[in-house]
């Protein structure tokens, strides 16, 4: 079977996620690659859950926020923004391409542009291939088989 | 007074360490009778000659108190971790190198081949033109001589073996170390396993004496030698990257009080689970713009990320090492 990235969304309660909705009822079509997570706000997304999201096996992560002057709380989306640029400087020092990292803006009346930002997203991401962090860490997980047998060589 | 009185075995191993942490260990001064009055230090590498074989050859859960500081970084590390583990009651994670990988942990922003050319080959002081590397295994006419076998990535010592507390620190306050001690030879009840002990479960701003404001804005972060420090605001008001908001109070704020930022070798607050991302999120939070292309140049001006916000970190983090 070929390849098919899996990507991981985290779109804002009040725009983004009603953009998705609005792309659903409106019976479009966008790839079923990507998992959607709904917040409460993009300023919710703490820079650990995007990387938990790369530990566990997410080839991109997507956060989708309300357009700059639009957040339900003022400046969640302003706060989302700095911590993006943040974090993609610091996984790219970590080996993780930083297009697997994006930050879209999308409206709740934008179902259209979501479903094509999905579309292009996850071919970029096909193009790019599998991000190598799930596997490469799990190699050196701590494995009781290998206590036992050290320490048998000591017994 | 011959009357017998009931010590304690307590044992302190080093891995990939500094030596820092046994320093800390001395730095109870004059206690360190009351120490040895209440303890037998069975196994101390860095004071005593008792060997290796000679811990094998212990009973299992005969060391009452075993404080490991140092990162794991070879199979000697590890093989020694596991066996102190058997043979312990308690096990520390003692030193910021132990709970969270520590300094030598940065070593996993590069790999394997990349740290051994550099220490092999490439570094100013090396003269190696038969390009030896060292070798695990190596047979000579006298017979077969060996060698740990150094690890792809530096480890923690929870990563390898189960620990019960974590004594963070670079090294340990002295001060905590003796409550800790004390807590063990009183047969006090010890908090449930896998705490963190020796420190407090608030930042370390709680405890910092700097004048703090919420006009925490900043248009550019500094390295600490690039501006003046005023000496009495808070550091990261003058766009200095201090992990104080991310990191455990208990040491007293010691940095501070020599006028250096917070590092953050106590690690994270309760309940974290990444170190760095929650400086990170108050980094970014911090940020005195709107604007997506002065946004960036402000970051830009944080120059090294991982190195910063994982300073002692990185083998604990999530991403705990550099991907290829």
């Amino acid at each position: 079977m070929s390849y098919e990235p899996k990507i991981v969304g985290f779109l804002c309660n009040w725009c983004s996620y009603t953009g998705a909705d609005l792309a659903g009822t409106s019976r479009m079509k966008y790839p079923s690659n990507i998992r959607i997570l709904r917040v409460m706000c993009s300023g919710r997304v703490d820079p650990t859950f995007v990387l938990k999201a790369f530990r566990e096996g997410a080839d991109a992560v997507l956060i989708c926020g309300c357009h700059p002057g639009d957040c339900h709380y003022h400046e969640g989306n302003y706060k989302c923004l700095r911590r993006y640029h943040v974090l993609k400087k610091y996984i790219e020092q970590m080996g993780i391409d930083p297009k697997r990292l994006r930050l879209e803006w999308v409206s709740a009346s934008e179902g259209k542009q979501f479903a094509a930002l999905v579309e292009e997203y996850t071919q970029q991401i096909r193009e790019l291939g599998p991000c190598a962090v799930k596997e490469e860490l799990d190699k050196g997980e701590k494995k009781k088989e290998t206590v036992d047998a050290d320490l048998a060589k000591t017994a | 007074m011959t009357e017998e009185k009931k010590k304690i075995k307590m044992a302190v191993y080093w891995g990939a360490a500094c030596g820092g942490c046994c320093v800390s260990v001395l730095d109870v001064h004059e206690s360190l009778f009351t120490v040895v009055e209440h303890a037998d230090l069975v196994f101390w590498p860095i004071a005593l000659d008792t060997k290796y074989a000679d811990v094998e050859a212990m009973e299992d859960k005969s060391i009452d108190l075993t404080l490991f500081n140092g990162a794991v970084r070879n199979s000697e590390n590890e093989h020694m971790a596991h066996v102190l583990r058997k043979k312990s009651k308690v096990l520390v994670a003692y030193g910021s190198c132990a709970h969270m990988g520590g300094i030598p942990g940065l070593a996993n922003l590069s790999s394997k081949k990349e740290v051994f050319r550099r220490a092999y080959h490439d570094s100013e002081s090396t003269v190696n033109p038969d390009k030896i590397e060292p070798q695990t295994v190596t047979e000579v006419k006298e017979g077969t001589l060996t060698l740990p076998e150094f690890y792809e990535e530096v480890k923690t010592l929870d990563q390898v073996t189960d620990v019960d507390y974590y004594l963070p620190g670079c090294p340990p306050n002295t001060a905590r170390l003796v409550e800790v001690f004390l807590a063990v030879v009183t047969g006090a009840e010890l908090p449930p396993s896998g705490s963190v002990v020796g420190a407090s479960d608030k930042p370390l701003c709680d405890e910092c004496k700097r004048e703090k404001s919420d006009n925490k804005k900043v248009k550019k972060f500094y390295r600490p030698w690039e501006v003046q420090d005023d000496y009495k605001t808070c550091l990261l008001e003058q766009g200095i990257v201090c992990m104080g908001p991310a990191t455990r109070s208990g040491c007293g704020a010691r940095c501070i009080e020599g006028n250096g930022p917070c590092r953050g070798c106590y690690g994270p607050t309760k309940d974290v689970v990444d170190p760095g991302a929650k400086m990170m999120s108050a980094i970014a939070t911090m940020i005195d713009s709107n604007d997506e292309e002065e946004i960036k140049k402000i970051v830009e001006s944080v120059v090294d990320p991982a190195g910063t916000f994982y300073r002692v970190s990185v083998p604990g983090s999530i991403i705990r090492r550099k991907v290829s």
